[in-house]
């Protein structure tokens, strides 16, 4: 049975991935659906949800529409949890297979950095990084890369570990092969699977923590996020607490949907690894 | 005929809780252009550590180690990769010792490109040939190794470690992992092999019958040491140290005649 095959079993999976499937298709879709500037006055102040047509959730304290908002704020979400986990895995995965691959010196050296980094709880670390290089989308990104790289790291490091003494890595050392080909060729893309397998816990933290970040005022402040879209609906939370529930709402289901979607992979991947 | 490669004195030992215990205990050996040695002892006696300090997969902590009348131990880095070209080996798993995500052409391709054997153009023509060469079809490159055969895959194996045309091959249980009907072809291969390239082997088995097989002469290792070594048919007509009449006794047909 193919992966897909066993991915469609699993009800969860099936439901995080028609969530993200969605996400995918509105965030793509955003500039098509409002190609107004999200961030445009199109009508009256704190319009009610479900009051007017033309304006479905309304409008927040400046007039602007919030759907439209809710929208465009769903391309930062995917855009930075999505780059934010592809930079961690990368970084992780060449770390933990350098360290792993080189053992003494260098891997004590790495996991040390990586221990160091495990100790500094990772959204005040994103916040420090932020703070002092200043708020735009790839700092944000790699800040939050920087706070997520550790696991994928020790994830590979100790799957090189068991993966360099098999056989096969023998015998690419006998052919000639560099070490670098052999760590990087022949040993990592078998390493792979698992540290993969980690991604949408990644995800779904990226997205929380990009949100917290924008609710800080320590996003990227020329787009709608729904952190700062929570932030701004804060100041009338009371009269319209709406503003702040709809993005809410949103972020729930988004990380919700990516955090089942990873458990259907993860599991339909270790059926697989029980059969062979 | 020269020796190609000679060992000295060669020793290894690994930490074991604490002790060392020596896997490899003062071996010396010589091996001729052309010729097989077959390396025999129970399981344990240090064979596969002997193999894998010949093709310098880990270092030996005492001996000395010539090929080609050079030192082979005193190669590192890049010296040492250039020298492997010449000594290749052969794992006894041959499912564990390729890449499980490779192509048959990958691997029976690699060692030709690092060793610039043959450029991008000219590999599929330099594999189909040494596909042959070990008794496959040419169409079998484009297959991955998990979808072959153990036997197939054996060949394939063999096939890479042809591929830079060495001087001599360590098999290491080459044909223990493989069925009966396998093992007699590809023990037949490596007769073949021989006969047209004079190259050499070192040939470990802890089965006497299959090194009896294949080997010139025999080296019989126990604890580490090689306690016997001559002509193969000699060994086996009379056994002088006890591991080779054990050995032998093992298998009925080897039996010498009784006086
Ligand atoms: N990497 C290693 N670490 C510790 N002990 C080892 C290692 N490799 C081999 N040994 C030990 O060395 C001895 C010889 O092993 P080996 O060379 O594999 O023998 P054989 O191939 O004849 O069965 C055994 O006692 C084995 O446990
Ligand atoms: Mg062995």
């Amino acid at each position: 049975m193919s992966l897909v095959a066993r991915f469609t079993r699993s009800p969860e999976g099936l439901f995080g991935a028609a969530v993200l499937a969605a996400l995918i298709v509105i965030a793509l879709g955003a500039p098509f659906l409002f190609p107004r500037d999200p961030l445009s006055i199109v009508g009256p102040p704190l319009t009610a949800p479900f009051t007017d047509w033309a304006l479905p959730l309304g409008t927040d304290r400046l007039g602007r529409n919030v759907l439209a908002e809710l929208v465009h704020g769903s391309r930062a979400s995917l855009l930075v949890g999505f780059a934010a986990t592809l930079a961690a895995i990368i970084i992780g995965a060449s770390v933990g297979t350098i360290a792993g691959f080189a053992g003494g010196l260098v891997d004590e050296a790495l996991m040390r950095v990586v221990d160091a980094f495990q100790t500094v709880p990772g959204f005040l670390l994103a916040l420090a990084f932020v703070s002092v290089i200043g708020a735009s989308l790839p700092v944000v990104v790699l800040a939050i890369a920087l706070s997520a790289w550790t696991g994928p790291a020790r994830l590979a490091r100790a799957e090189v570990l068991s993966l360099r003494e098999r056989d096969y890595v023998a015998a690419a050392r006998v052919i000639g092969m560099h070490p670098a080909e052999i760590a990087f060729r022949q040993i990592l893309p078998n390493a792979l699977a698992p540290v993969l397998a980690l991604s949408a816990v990644i995800v779904a933290g990226a997205i929380l923590t990009e949100a917290a970040l924008s609710f800080l005022g320590l996003g990227d402040p020329n787009i709608v996020t729904w952190g700062s879209m929570i932030a701004e609906g804060r100041a009338v939370l009371r009269s319209s607490p709406f503003l702040s529930i709809i993005p809410g709402i949103a972020l729930v289901v988004t990380v919700l949907g990516v955090y089942l979607f990873g458990e259907g992979l993860s599991e339909a991947l270790s059926r697989r690894a029980v059969r062979s | 005929m020269s020796a190609l490669l000679i060992a000295e004195n060669l020793g290894k030992s690994f930490r074991r809780g604490g002790v060392r215990l020596a896997a490899v205990d003062g071996a010396s050996f010589s091996v001729d252009d052309g010729e097989t040695l077959g390396i025999v002892g129970p399981s344990g006696s240090g064979k596969t550590t002997l193999a894998r300090l010949v093709v310098r997969l880990i270092d030996a902590d005492v001996g000395t180690l010539q090929f080609e009348g050079a030192d082979l131990l005193a190669l590192r880095g890049k010296a040492l990769r250039a020298t492997r070209k010449r000594i290749q080996m052969v794992f006894q798993d041959p499912l564990a010792a390729l890449n499980p995500r490779a192509s048959v052409a990958d691997v029976i391709g690699d060692p030709l490109r690092i060793h610039r054997l043959a450029d991008s153009g000219g590999r599929p023509a330099a594999i189909a040939h040494l596909l042959n060469r070990v008794g496959l079809p040419a169409a079998l490159a484009s297959r991955a190794v998990h979808e072959i055969s153990g036997g197939q895959r054996q060949r394939v194996a063999i096939a890479r470690a042809l591929a830079t045309e060495p001087r001599l091959i360590v098999l290491d249980e080459a044909a223990s992992a493989l069925d009966v009907s396998a093992r007699a072809h590809i023990l037949k291969l490596l007769v073949e092999l021989q006969a047209e390239s004079g190259i050499s082997y070192i040939f470990v088995s802890h089965d006497i019958a299959v090194v009896r097989a294949i080997s010139h002469r025999v080296a019989i290792m126990d604890h580490g040491r090689i306690v016997e070594t001559g002509p193969t048919a000699q060994v086996i007509a009379a056994p002088q140290s006890a591991t080779g009449k054990a050995l032998i006794a093992a298998v009925p047909h080897l039996m010498p005649a009784q006086d």
